[in-house]
C-alpha cells in the first residue's frame, strides 16, 4: 500500500468517526442490584478543558468491571475519581456525586486516607518503593495501624504476598529491595501491596501493560481469584483482557460512557456502532 | 606603542588581507574560467585569520614575557656582594628598582639601583620597539603566505573551519590553565612556607599568632614569637558552618518539600522568586547586615538572658551565613525531590498515606542521598564565604566551641593578610597560600564526595 | 485457598482501625505542614529583615543636609589671576568667602571659638563646590548670589537625631555653640533635606558627607566590561567544543572535571590565583579594572559554560540532522543553526554570571581592588575600586552617616542586579523556544 492511500483511509476514518454520534444517554444497564460504588452525572475538567462528562455507573460488590475505549477517552481520569489520585492534580475538579456505600467520597468530612485505605489502587508502571519487598508490603498496614504487633504484621505479609501469588518467590528474601525482582513480581508486588491493607475496592489502571504475555497472564489469574473478595475496577487497553478478567464492560469515548453491559454482551452484540468498531478493532 | 593599538593594527592588516584574498578570487570566479571550492568569503576569513591570530597570540606573550625577563637581565647590575641574594631580599632589591623605574624618589637610592633603573627604562623601550615590529611583521608575512595559497581550488572553508577547531579546542582549555593557574601559584608559596613552618606545625597547631615584626623574617631562621597553627582558625570555620547550617538545612529543606509537595502553583510562582532574592544578594550585603543588624540583636538577646556574647561572635555571622545558603539548600533539596518518581507518590497515596507520610516515609528516604550532598556542597560553600565572616566575624583567633565567642575563620585570615601591600615573602603572606592550598583540598574534596554520592543516586533512577 | 484468609483482616475491621488512627495522623500532617509554612516565613522574614534594615538605613542615605548661604563672588578673590582657568580659581580664596557668607547667615558672631564652631558646620569640600560653581556660571561673577553647600556629616547626624542635645556636651561630637547656630540656620530657613548629588556624582572620600560611589560605579561598569569580553567568548567557545566537537575522550573527561572543580572553588581563591600569576608573576599593575575583570571571568567561566552546554543540549538533534542533510558542514551547522537557537539560553547564562561577578568582593579584594583611589578611572589600566568593594571599606568607617551612606550604595548595587536578573528572565521568556 502506497502513502497516498493509507493516508486516504486513515482520513476516512476519521470522517466517519465524526459522524457518529455521541449518544446522550448511556447506552446498556449502568445500575446493578448490589452497588458497591455508584456514580452519578460525573464531570471532570482540567481547567477548562472538560475529560468526562456526565458519567453514570455503578460498581456492583465483589464483580469485576473494566474501562474499554481509546487513548485519551477518560477512562483512567474517571478509575482516578473512584479513590480521589486527582487530588492531587491542582487543575481538575470533579463534580457530580461519586459514593461508595451510599456515602459521598467527595463530601468534605470524608478523610481521603480512609477512602483510599478501602479503595486500593494498582498502577500502570509497577512502582514499588526502594524499600526491601516485607516493608513494601508493610508500609500500609503501619501507617494505617492495621496490626497491633509484629505477628500481626507478618500474617498480613504472607497473606497479602499468597494471595498476590508472589509468596513462594520471594518468601525467603523478604529483606531484598523490592526493585530487584522482575517486572511481573515487582506487579504483583504491587497488588500484594494493595490488598495488605484490606480494601473493599481494588482500581487497576493498565496494571498489564507494562508486563510481558507470561506475567500478564499471572497477573490476570490473580484478578481472577482475586474477585471472589474484592470489587475490582481495571482500565485495559486490551480488549482480550477485558473479556478475560471482567463480569461487566463499560466503553468510553471521549469523555462519555458510552455502553456498559454485561462482557459477554458487549464483546459479542455491541449495540453502540463506535463500540462496535472499537470492538472489532476499526481504531483504537 | 602600547598594546591596544598593535593589536588594533594587527586587526587593520588582517581587515586588508580579508579583502585582497577575497577580491583575488572574486576577479578568478568573474573570468568564467574557474570553478571555486569554497565561498569567496571563506578565502577572505583564511587569510584574515593567518594574518592575525598567530600575531595577536604573539603579542600577548611577547607582553607577559618581557617583565620576566628583565628581572633576570637586572641581575648583571647587582653589585659583588649582592650577586647570590635568597628570593626575599631580592624582592626588596628590584621594589627598589622598579620605584626608580616609576620615577618614585624614596630617600637616595644607591648608584648601582639608579643604573639598573634606568637600564630597565632603556630595556622596556626597546623591547616595545621590538615587539612592534615582530608583532606586525609576524601579521604581514602570516597574510602573505596565506594570500599566496589562495587559489579556486584550494580548500579555504575546510582551512578555515580547521581553524576554527583549533580555536575552540584551545578555547576550552582556559578552564585547564586556570585549574593550573590556582594550583601552581598556591602550591609554590604554600611548599616554601612549609620550609619556615612545619606541616605537622601548621595542621595540628593550636595557636594562631602571625607576626610581621622583622624578627621572624623568611631566611633569617628566626621564628620569634610568631606560630602558624591553623587548628583555631579551622575551628572557627566550622563553629560558623554548624551555626549556619542549623538554619540553612532545616529552613531550606522544609521550604523545599512545602514548596514541592504541597504549595500551589500559585504560592509556588511567589516564593521561589523571593528565596532566589536571597540567593542573589552580594555576599558583601551580608557581611554588612550581620555586623550593622544581626550581630547587636544576637548580643542583645544573649545578653538579656544573661550570656556574654562577644560583639563579633560567631553566632552572628553563621546566623547571617545560614540564611545566605538557605536558598542553596532549598534548590539542590528541591531538585533532588521533585527526581523522585512520581509513581513512588501515586503509589503511598494509592495506599491512603497523609502527605507528611508520603514525604517523610517514601520521598524524604528515596531522596536522602540527594539531600546528603546538598547538604555536604552547603558545607563546602559554607566554609569558602568569605566577605560575611571577614566584616562579621572578626580576627581573634581563639580557639573555642561557644558559638557566642569571637573566632576568625580561614578566609578572612586569608583576606585579612593578603588585602593591602604585603611583603610577599615573608612567612605571614606565605601562611595565606598555605591556608588557601588547604581550603581549596577541603571544599574540592567535599564537593568530589558529594558528586559521588549524586552520581550514584542518579543511576539508582535512570 | 483456605490459608489465604489468615491473618487478613476483613474490611469492616480495616475500616474501623483506619479510623481508629484518623485523629493522630491529622495532627500530625498538620504539624508536618506547620513546620513547612514555618520554614517558608522563616526565609522570608530573614529577606524582609534584610531589606528592612538595607532600606531603613538606604533611603535616607540617598539624601543629605544643604545649606544655602549668600557667598559673594568677589572676582578678584575668586580669580585672582582672572582668567577663569581652573587653576587660577584653585588660588583664589573660595573658602574665607564663604565663611563669610556662613558668619553673615549666622549674625556674624565674633570670637575665635565661635568662628571655629561656624567653621565646622559645613563640609570641608565646600571650597570645591564654590570653585564649580562659579566655573559653571561665570556671568554670575561679582554678585552675591545664594549658593547650595553640603552640612558637615556631623551636623547631619544632629539634624537626623542621631547626636542628642540632651547628653552632656563633653560626650557629644559636636558642642553647645555648633548646635545654637545650627538651630540659627534651621530658623532662617536656610537648611533643606534633598537628594545628595555627593552620593552619586562624588568619588570616594573620607569625608562621609562628600563621598560617592561615581568612581566606584564606573570601575564595576569597566570590570564588568572587561569580564564579559573574555569570559562570553570563551565560555561559549568551550561550551560549543564540548558539546557538539569534542570526542569522548580522556581530555575532555579531565576538562569536564575541571570546570565542575572551577565552579566549587571560592571565590577568594581566584582571587589569590590573580595576585601569584597576574600581579606577581606577569608584573600587571595593582587595583586595575582589566585585572579585575580578568579573576572574574575566569571565575564565572564555568557558570557561562554550564548554562550554555545545557542551551546547546536543548536544540533538538533534528535541528543538525536537517542542516547536515542538505549538505552544510558541520561548522557551517553549529554557526548557522545550533549557536543562534541556543543563543538566548548563553545569553542568560552569561547575565547571570555577570551579576554574580557585579556582586562578588572577596577576589578583587585580593588584587589591591581596595586601595582608595579618589580619581575615576578613566580606562582599564586606571587604578580603581568597584561597588562591593566600596560598600565593603565604607561599612569599615565609623561616622553614623557613612552607615547609611553604605546602605545608600547598597541600594544602588542591588537595583544594578535586579536590572540585570530582570533582563535575564525577559530574554529567557521572549526569546527561548519550546521543543
Amino acid at each position: 500500500m502506497t502513502d497516498t492511500t493509507m493516508t486516504t483511509n486513515a482520513a476516512m476514518t476519521e470522517t466517519r468517526m465524526e459522524d457518529r454520534i455521541l449518544p446522550d444517554k448511556t447506552i446498556g444497564q449502568v445500575h446493578v442490584e448490589h452497588p458497591r460504588m455508584t456514580a452519578r452525572a460525573v464531570d471532570v475538567h482540567y481547567g477548562t478543558k472538560k475529560a468526562i462528562d456526565s458519567v453514570t455507573l455503578d460498581i456492583g460488590e465483589r464483580q469485576v468491571i473494566s474501562f474499554i475505549g481509546p487513548s485519551g477517552c477518560g477512562k483512567s481520569t474517571f478509575l482516578r475519581c473512584l479513590n480521589r489520585m486527582n487530588d492531587t492534580i491542582d487543575i481538575c475538579k470533579v463534580s457530580g456525586l461519586i459514593a461508595i456505600d451510599e456515602q459521598d467520597i467527595y463530601d468534605p468530612s470524608i478523610d481521603v486516607v480512609s477512602l483510599r485505605a478501602r479503595v486500593g489502587m494498582v498502577f500502570q508502571k509497577p512502582n514499588p518503593f526502594p524499600k526491601s519487598i516485607y516493608d513494601n508490603i508493610a508500609y500500609g498496614p503501619r501507617i494505617h495501624g492495621l496490626a497491633n504487633n509484629k505477628v500481626e504484621l507478618d500474617q498480613i505479609v504472607e497473606m497479602s504476598l499468597r494471595r498476590a501469588g508472589l509468596w513462594e518467590e520471594v518468601k525467603d528474601r523478604l529483606d531484598q529491595p523490592g526493585t530487584g525482582l522482575s517486572g511481573g513480581q515487582q506487579q504483583r508486588l504491587c497488588i500484594a501491596r494493595a490488598v495488605a491493607v484490606s480494601p473493599e475496592v481494588i482500581l487497576m489502571d493498565e496494571p498489564c501493560s507494562a508486563l510481558d504475555p507470561i506475567a500478564t497472564a499471572k497477573v490476570e489469574e490473580l484478578i481472577h481469584e482475586l474477585r471472589a473478595e474484592y470489587t475490582i475496577v481495571i482500565v485495559t487497553h486490551s480488549m482480550q483482557q477485558a473479556a478475560r478478567v471482567s463480569d461487566r464492560t463499560a466503553y468510553f469515548h471521549l469523555g462519555k460512557l458510552v455502553e456498559v453491559g454485561e462482557t459477554k454482551q458487549i464483546f459479542t452484540n455491541p449495540v453502540h456502532e463506535l463500540t462496535q468498531d472499537y470492538i472489532t478493532g476499526r481504531f483504537g | 606603542m602600547s598594546m591596544s593599538s598593535l593589536a588594533l593594527i594587527v586587526l587593520v592588516i588582517g581587515a586588508g588581507y580579508f579583502y585582497l584574498a577575497q577580491r583575488a578570487v572574486l576577479l578568478l570566479r568573474s573570468t568564467g574560467q574557474h570553478r571555486l571550492h569554497s565561498l569567496p568569503h571563506y578565502y577572505g576569513y583564511w587569510a584574515a585569520a593567518v594574518a592575525v591570530l598567530p600575531a595577536l597570540l604573539l603579542l600577548l606573550i611577547l607582553s607577559i614575557a618581557d617583565d620576566i625577563v628583565f628581572k633576570i637581565m637586572v641581575r648583571d647590575f647587582y653589585p659583588p656582594d649582592q650577586q647570590n641574594l635568597d628570593s626575599v631580599s631580592e624582592a626588596i632589591v628590584l621594589a627598589k628598582i622598579m620605584n626608580v623605574v616609576k620615577g618614585i624618589q624614596f630617600g637616595s637610592p644607591d648608584a648601582w639601583v639608579i643604573a639598573a633603573g634606568e637600564a630597565w627604562i632603556q630595556w622596556t623601550e626597546t623591547s616595545r620597539q621590538l615587539i612592534s615590529v615582530i608583532v606586525i611583521g609576524v601579521s604581514l608575512l602570516g597574510g602573505l603566505f596565506a594570500y599566496r595559497k589562495v587559489s579556486p581550488e584550494f580548500r579555504s572553508r575546510n582551512a578555515v573551519e580547521r581553524i576554527i577547531l583549533w580555536v575552540l579546542g584551545l578555547s576550552s582549555t582556559v578552564a585547564i590553565l586556570t585549574t593550573i593557574g590556582i594550583v601552581l601559584s598556591v602550591l609554590f608559596e604554600s611548599i616554601r612556607f612549609f620550609k619556615l613552618v612545619p606541616p605537622t606545625e601548621f595542621i595540628f597547631g593550636l595557636t594562631w599568632n602571625p607576626q610581621f615584626e622583622g624578627a621572624e623574617r623568611a631566611g633569617s631562621g628566626q621564628m620569634g614569637l610568631a606560630t602558624y597553627g591553623m587548628v583555631p582558625l579551622f575551628v572557627g570555620t566550622l563553629l560558623i558552618s554548624v551555626v549556619a547550617l542549623t538554619v540553612a538545612v532545616p529552613v531550606g529543606l522544609f521550604a523545599a518539600i512545602y514548596l514541592a509537595e504541597y504549595a500551589n502553583n500559585t504560592v509556588r510562582g511567589v516564593v521561589k522568586p523571593l528565596l532566589e532574592i536571597l540567593a542573589g544578594v552580594p555576599t558583601v550585603v551580608y557581611g554588612f547586615f550581620a555586623a550593622l543588624t544581626v550581630a547587636p540583636l544576637v548580643r542583645g538577646a544573649g545578653e538579656s538572658i544573661g550570656l556574654t556574647v562577644a560583639s563579633e561572635s560567631a553566632m552572628a555571622a553563621g546566623l547571617v551565613m545560614g540564611v545566605m545558603i538557605i536558598p542553596f539548600v532549598s534548590s539542590l533539596s528541591d531538585d533532588v525531590i521533585n527526581a523522585v518518581p512520581q509513581s513512588l507518590r501515586d503509589a503511598a497515596y494509592g495506599l491512603g498515606s497523609t502527605k507528611s507520610e508520603t514525604v517523610r516515609q517514601v520521598i524524604l528516604p528515596a531522596a536522602l542521598p540527594g539531600i546528603v550532598a546538598a547538604v555536604i556542597l552547603a558545607v563546602s560553600r559554607a566554609i569558602g564565604e568569605t566577605m560575611i565572616v571577614v566584616m562579621a566575624a572578626g580576627l581573634a583567633a581563639n580557639l573555642s566551641f561557644n558559638p557566642l565567642d569571637a573566632v576568625t575563620t580561614v578566609t578572612s585570615q586569608i583576606v585579612t593578610i593578603l588585602v593591602g601591600d604585603q611583603e610577599f615573602e615573608s612567612a605571614k603572606t606565605l601562611a595565606a597560600f598555605a591556608l588557601a592550598l588547604m581550603l581549596i583540598i577541603i571544599t574540592l574534596g567535599l564537593n568530589f564526595f558529594a558528586l559521588q554520592i549524586v552520581k550514584k543516586y542518579r543511576e539508582q533512577y535512570d | 485457598m483456605t490459608n489465604l484468609t489468615a491473618g487478613a483482616l476483613s474490611p469492616k475491621e480495616a475500616i474501623d482501625r483506619v479510623a481508629a488512627t484518623l485523629r493522630r495522623r491529622r495532627s500530625a500532617e498538620f504539624r508536618f505542614r506547620f513546620w513547612g509554612q514555618a520554614a517558608i516565613g522563616l526565609a522570608l522574614g530573614f529577606l524582609v529583615l534584610l531589606f528592612g534594615a538595607i532600606f531603613s538605613n538606604g533611603i535616607p542615605g540617598l539624601f543629605q543636609h544643604y545649606v544655602v548661604l549668600d557667598v559673594e563672588l568677589n572676582k578678584q578673590r575668586l580669580d585672582p589671576q582672572g582668567d577663569m582657568s581652573v587653576n587660577s580659581l584653585y588660588a583664589g580664596d573660595a573658602e574665607a568667602l564663604i565663611r563669610e557668607g556662613l558668619l553673615a547667615a549666622l549674625d556674624n558672631p565674633t570670637g575665635r571659638s565661635n568662628t571655629r564652631a561656624a567653621r565646622g558646620i559645613i563640609s570641608s569640600g565646600s571650597a570645591q563646590r564654590l570653585v564649580d560653581f562659579v566655573y559653571a556660571n561665570p556671568d554670575l561673577m561679582g554678585q552675591t548670589v545664594p549658593v547650595k553647600f553640603a552640612l558637615d556629616d556631623d551636623i547631619d547626624s544632629f539634624l537626623r537625631g542621631f547626636i542628642d542635645r540632651n547628653t552632656p556636651e563633653a560626650d557629644r561630637r559636636i558642642n553647645d555653640t555648633v548646635i545654637q547656630f545650627v538651630d540659627k540656620l534651621m530658623a532662617s530657613e536656610r537648611v533643606s533635606y534633598e537628594v545628595s548629588d555627593y552620593l552619586f556624582f562624588g568619588s570616594a572620600s573620607r569625608d562621609a558627607e562628600m563621598a560617592g560611589i561615581r568612581g566606584a560605579f564606573i570601575g564595576s561598569i569597566l570590570t564588568l566590561f572587561i569580564c564579559v569580553l573574555i569570559s562570553f567568548p570563551l565560555g561559549v567557545a568551550t561550551a560549543v567544543y564540548l558539546e557538539e566537537i569534542a570526542p569522548k575522550n580522556r581530555f575532555t573527561e579531565i576538562i569536564e572535571i575541571n570546570i565542575n572543580n572551577l565552579a566549587a572553588v571560592p571565590s577568594v581563591v581566584f582571587g589569590i590565583m590573580g595576585l601569584a600569576v597576574f600581579i606577581v608573576l606577569f608584573g600587571m599593575p595593582r587595583s586595575i579594572p582589566l585585572v579585575g575583570g580578568i579573576v572574574l571571568a575566569l571565575m564565572t567561566l564555568p557558570t557561562i559554560i554550564i548554562s550554555s552546554r545545557a542551551a546547546i543540549r536543548s536544540v533538538p538533534p533534528s535541528i543538525r540532522d536537517a542542516a547536515l542533510g542538505v549538505g552544510a558542514s558541520k561548522m557551517q551547522t553549529i554557526f548557522h543553526h545550533v549557536i543562534p537557537l541556543a543563543m538566548p539560553g548563553m545569553l542568560t547564562g552569561t547575565i547571570i554570571g555577570m551579576a554574580q561577578a557585579l556582586g562578588e568582593t572577596a577576589p578583587l579584594l585580593m588584587i589591591g581592588m581596595v586601595a582608595f583611589i579618589v580619581d575615576v578611572p578613566g580606562g582599564v589600566m586606571d587604578p580603581g575600586t568597584v561597588l562591593p568593594v566600596q560598600i565593603f571599606m565604607w561599612a569599615d568607617f565609623a561616622e553614623r552617616m557613612f552607615v547609611q551612606k553604605t546602605s545608600a550604595a547598597i541600594i544602588v548595587l542591588l537595583a544594578f542586579l535586579i536590572v540585570m536578573n530582570a533582563s535575564a528572565i525577559w530574554l529567557r521568556k521572549k526569546l527561548e523556544r519550546r521543543w
